[in-house]
């Protein structure tokens, strides 16, 4: 029986009920990995050894008749750019090929007091700028629906290692779309947080306004229990949020009678990939026909979202990638003097995407143009936000796609920066607002990819986005749904 | 929107980044057409908008004055490219 | 043409706080290289700043204390620029809503008050040390950092070019140290850089209202090399200026052996900091009530103690400037006046033989052998006649080496003033008749000549006899 197919949930009651062990099931994770990972390239690091440590750890707990949490003794994933202590941390980059954290990011802390079986370190577009995964320094990384396209990104390893069976979940990190949009791209569910719901300390910074980290999952069940773990206050993140966590799992009620959904006009506009425009009217039809109560609403600065965050995004990244200089970390190549050196190190270790966010954030922030750019942006921010704070004053939550169009060829979009950047139109403004916001299948285009449909909440509205994408999940199989990989599972 | 070769100097100087000749051009074009792009948020009002630097409100994040133990040494020092006796070593630094 | 120089100083003064600014590593001076060094003062990927609520509390003091006003919505902004002590190639500053703005000290120059605007009052992250091989940063091929010092929290105050001279550039830093010292939000240690300037030197025609161009000396760490620094530039480009040349702006090393500035050649650009809000830290929301409750618990500030030592105690202004310049010795000498010694002595004590002795051991007036309460019962011994000022000062000494009480030290060394006019009597009849000279003199209307009497007397009592009394019994024998 292979159990790399099925979620964490059904997983922990099988160990729990000592009907499998978690070393059997870690190496069946790792078989699994071997077979698929030269057609996928999901991971940049496999912790193989320390996994099967952890693994038997938590069997020797079973078997003396302890009780396990729910991660307990289940192989998971972790994007790349999510310090580990002793475990290399590269970002996807050159300039960090060889860094060692001597600390762990608080979210690995969490989990792992929760004994996880961490697999392995997931690909990523490097510094989690893209969104494909090409843009990692090491590899690609390969849609397991069809191996010829991209798994989408940032979080492309995580979300091609969650539904190709070399992982049954996986933490991602989410500044633009980075969750949502590979999940959708990989048909599996990903959730982007409320802003400083989940620690961002450790999480190697992008953006540091927008960037929140999430889980990727098979199924609404195992995000809604993650999320229970990973959420909370951090004394190390000033901007993670005091409020108090509910239990999530308690959103998991397939009801959504009187719920009051809004369908942004915005989003459904020419343009859209024609598939998913029926599948994600289809899926709100779904939810209305379960009783939620539909209209259209308008978020009318949503044509300005891209604008404002690719000035704000780069402008932020600019300056927290400053640090990268080969002083006292990282890879350094050498130069007649300092200045040489640092510049010579940024130039040889960034990749194209990397240097050409920072040329533009700088560009935006530099004396003559800040107002001009970064400014304005941040005003224009605040309009986006209006925009939400309004129509949730009649809308419980928001429901629209998650990607403009399906997963696309590798490489189709590489040579197009702008092209790519138009990508990002549903997700990012949920991240400028700060919202949380999840992908969960809903159908599959023409050529047979999936699409995902994205529900959006109000601020720490965790709760009622995890209630309508369960109840929506339930009333369809699409997250049984396993990707057959072309020249693997033929 | 045209970006000029200082344009292209000055961003590069304040990256910390070489641009050598032969890539110069496809920067400038590629920085050209999305400033082209971003062109479109000049049509927004904003003249009695103020500007959000966070993704949500927040205030008053404090941590008490108590010291908390540091990296020993060697962990510091454990991605060092050069360190010598302890410090980190760089090249030549020629101005202060 | 006559010139006048434009001075403004940015001081930077490092906070006593047990930790970092943004970090849990603590700020002592003098550590192994790099052994007070976490993830997020080294700036490593990943790591994010939280505020020390001390540094905030200490820059809303300091800023009261220098009558700014409070902003109550201020806010951290990174400062970028590439420097290898500086981990994170941006520095946690604050730009346009620092926590205080638009205050002023007075200052006092050879009698003359003055007032010196101040700017702003900015919360920041110190950088680290670079060490280097050679003798000078840029004959050095390689140089160490340590980052021991990076995140140390600074506040920087900036004033307004309102200084015109050396001296007043100086009486404006002694009055920011002594207000900082007040307040107790900094050691002020010059020596360990805990309190360091940067001064702006511009020069113009006396009566022209624009300012001329401006040179800049950073990281000045003595009042001496302060004046120095300041006097050689205004002297430097007099020169220029009335040579027909132009000042150029730049930044300057001062060569404190050689009291000269120095250009430092490098290609003077505009730096572009590209300030920007920081967005990994919330912004700081103070309150009216706060802020009240700030200003009610500020200590007694140099101004009003000076001004209460002068009108309640009667001291010189001269003297209450002097006492009251570092709180060290304000306190010190409250707590001698509060033994019940008399205020003026208690001043002259201190600014003679108290700093003659501390200086000459190169000694604080917190480290000194005689405390305040010691000091303040042997002023006790004169003020009661029970030693003279001059015996007094063989009491001082005494003190200085022991630990004994003065009365004790006066006791067992028999150093009590002869008050007994019985036992002065013989002594007086003695020394009358062995010198008919200057008895004579007096007699027949020289007054002045019972000095050397008195004198006579109290080289045989060994100054013990108190002298007050010797010259009344004189007086009344030799009349007889």
């Amino acid at each position: 029986m292979a159990l790399y197919d099925k979620p964490a949930h059904v997983l922990h009651e099988m160990l729990a009920k000592k009907e499998i062990s978690s070393v059997e099931l870690t190496e069946d994770v790792l078989a699994r990995m071997d077979k698929v990972e030269k057609s996928i390239g999901a991971y940049i690091t496999v912790t193989r050894d320390d996994a099967l440590r952890t693994a038997e750890e938590t069997d020797k707990k079973i078997s003396s008749g302890e009780e396990i949490s729910f991660l307990e003794g289940i192989p998971c994933g972790i994007k790349d750019n999510i310090c580990t202590n002793g475990i290399k941390t590269t970002c996807a980059s050159k300039i960090l090929e060889n860094f060692v954290p001597p600390y762990d990011a608080t979210v690995i802390t969490k989990l792992k007091q929760e004994k996880p079986v961490i697999i392995g370190k997931t690909n990523l577009d490097e510094f989690a700028m893209g969104g494909s995964t090409e843009n990692s320094a090491f590899h690609a990384t390969h849609n397991p629906w069809n191996i010829d396209c991209v798994p989408g990104g940032s979080s492309g390893g995580s979300a091609a290692a969650v539904a190709s069976g070399s992982a049954i979940w996986a933490l991602g990190s989410d500044t633009g779309g980075s969750i949502r949009q590979p999940a959708s791209f990989c048909g599996v569910v990903g959730m982007k947080p409320t802003y400083g719901r989940v620690s961002r300390y450790g999480l190697v910074a992008y953006a540091s306004s927008l960037d929140q980290i999430g889980p990727i999952t098979r199924d609404v069940t195992d995000c809604a229990n993650i999320l229970n773990i990973i959420s909370g206050h951090d004394d190390m993140d000033s901007t993670s949020s005091a409020a108090d966590v509910p239990d999530y799992t308690k959103s998991l009620v397939a009801d959504v009678k009187g719920l009051k959904i809004g369908m942004p006009k915005e989003y459904f506009i020419d343009g859209i990939d024609e598939d998913i425009n029926n599948a994600v009217r289809k899926a709100i039809d779904e939810l209305k026909a379960m009783g939620a109560d539909v209209k259209e609403i308008s978020l009318p600065h949503t044509a300005y979202a891209i604008a404002t965050y690719y000035l704000i995004a780069p402008a932020e990244a600019a300056t927290n990638l400053e640090r990268y200089d080969g002083v006292s970390y990282g890879e350094r190549v050498d130069g007649a003097d300092v200045v040489d050196m640092m510049k010579n190190t940024r130039t040889q270790k960034f990749g194209d995407e990397v240097k050409r966010r920072i040329m533009i954030g700088n560009y935006a922030l530099s004396a003559g143009y800040y107002d001009a750019y970064y400014l304005k942006a941040l005003k224009v921010r605040t309009l986006i936000q209006r925009d939400y704070t309004e129509a949730f004053k009649d809308v419980d939550v928001i429901a629209c796609p998650t990607a403009p169009t399906p997963a696309y060829k590798i490489g189709e979009m590489i040579d197009d920066p702008l092209k790519m950047y138009l990508q990002d139109v549903c997700t990012v403004p949920l991240n400028l607002a700060g919202l949380p916001g999840i992908s969960v299948p809903c159908g599959y285009s023409s050529n047979g990819m999936p699409i995902g449909l994205q529900i959006i909440g109000r601020p720490l509205g965790e709760e009622t986005v995890i209630r309508a994408a369960y109840a929506y999940e339930q009333s369809q199989n699409f997250h049984n749904d396993m990707a057959k990989i072309g020249g693997v599972d033929a | 929107m045209n970006v000029t070769k200082d344009d292209m100097k000055n961003v590069a100087m304040l990256s910390r980044l070489s641009v050598p000749d032969n890539e110069a051009a496809k920067y400038m074009e590629q920085l050209g057409n999305f400033l082209e792009y971003v062109e479109n948020l000049k049509g927004v009002d904003t003249d009695d908008v103020e500007p959000t630097t966070y993704a949500l409100p927040m205030e008053n994040v404090f941590r008490d004055d108590v010291v908390r133990p540091s990296l020993p040494r060697d962990a510091a020092l454990s991605n060092a490219p050069l360190k010598e006796d302890g410090y980190f070593k760089v090249p030549r630094v020629l101005e202060e | 043409m006559k010139y006048e120089a434009v001075i403004g100083l940015e001081i930077h003064s490092e906070l006593k706080t047990n930790t970092k600014i943004f970090c849990g590593c603590a700020t002592g001076f003098g550590a192994e290289q790099n052994t007070h060094v976490c993830p997020v003062c080294l700036g490593l990927p990943g790591v994010l700043p939280v505020v020390n609520r001390r540094v905030v509390e200490f820059a809303i003091k300091a800023g009261l204390a220098t009558n700014c006003t409070i902003n109550k919505y201020s806010k951290f902004d990174r400062k970028n620029y590439y420097y290898p002590d500086l981990p994170k190639n941006f520095q946690t500053s604050q730009y346009d809503l620092p926590i205080a703005e638009h205050g002023y000290v007075d200052i006092d120059v050879d009698g003359e008050k003055k007032r010196i605007r101040l700017t702003r009052i900015h919360m920041e992250e110190d950088a680290g040390k670079l060490v280097h091989s050679g003798t000078t940063i840029k004959d050095s091929a390689t140089s160490n950092v340590d980052y021991n010092r990076t995140g140390v929290p600074l506040l920087e105050i900036v004033s307004e070019p309102d200084m015109r001279s050396a001296a007043e550039a100086r009486a404006y830093m002694e009055k920011i140290k002594s207000i900082l010292e007040y307040i107790d939000v900094s050691n002020c240690r010059m020596e360990q850089g805990n309190l360091r300037a940067d001064i702006n030197v511009s020069l113009r025609p006396v009566g022209q209202k624009d300012l001329g161009t401006r040179t800049e000396m950073k990281n000045i760490n003595s009042f001496k090399s302060l004046e120095e620094a300041i006097e050689y530039e205004i002297e430097r480009q007099t020169e220029v200026l009335e040579d027909g040349g132009h000042v150029i702006q730049e930044t300057r090393t001062f060569d404190a052996a050689k009291g000269i500035t120095l250009s430092m050649r490098s290609k003077e650009e505009a730096q572009d900091y590209r300030y920007m809000p920081e967005p990994d830290l919330p912004p700081i929301i103070t309150t009216d009530e706060e802020i009240e409750a700030y200003r009610k618990g500020l200590p007694e500030l140099p101004d009003a103690r000076c001004e209460r030592m002068e009108h309640e105690l009667g001291l010189s202004s001269y003297d209450a400037g002097i006492i009251t310049s570092s709180r060290a010795m304000a306190d010190y000498f409250d707590e001698v006046i509060a033994e019940g010694a008399d205020a003026k002595l208690a001043a002259n004590w201190m600014m003679g033989e108290l700093s003659k002795n501390l200086n000459a051991e190169s000694k604080t007036i917190e480290e000194s052998p005689i405390d305040a309460k010691r000091l303040g019962d042997m002023i006790k011994l004169i003020t009661n006649g029970t030693i003279s000022s001059k015996i007094a000062k063989d009491v001082f000494s005494a003190m200085w080496t022991s630990k004994d009480a003065p009365e004790k030290i006066v006791k067992e060394k028999g150093l009590v003033q002869i008050t007994d006019t019985g036992e002065l009597d013989s002594i007086l009849d003695e020394v009358i008749a062995a010198n008919p000279k200057p008895v004579e003199d007096y007699k027949s209307g020289n007054k002045k000549a019972i000095g050397a009497l008195v004198g006579q007397i109290m080289k045989k009592t060994k100054g013990k006899a108190n002298p007050k009394l010797v010259n009344e019994m004189l007086a009344k024998k030799l009349s007889n």
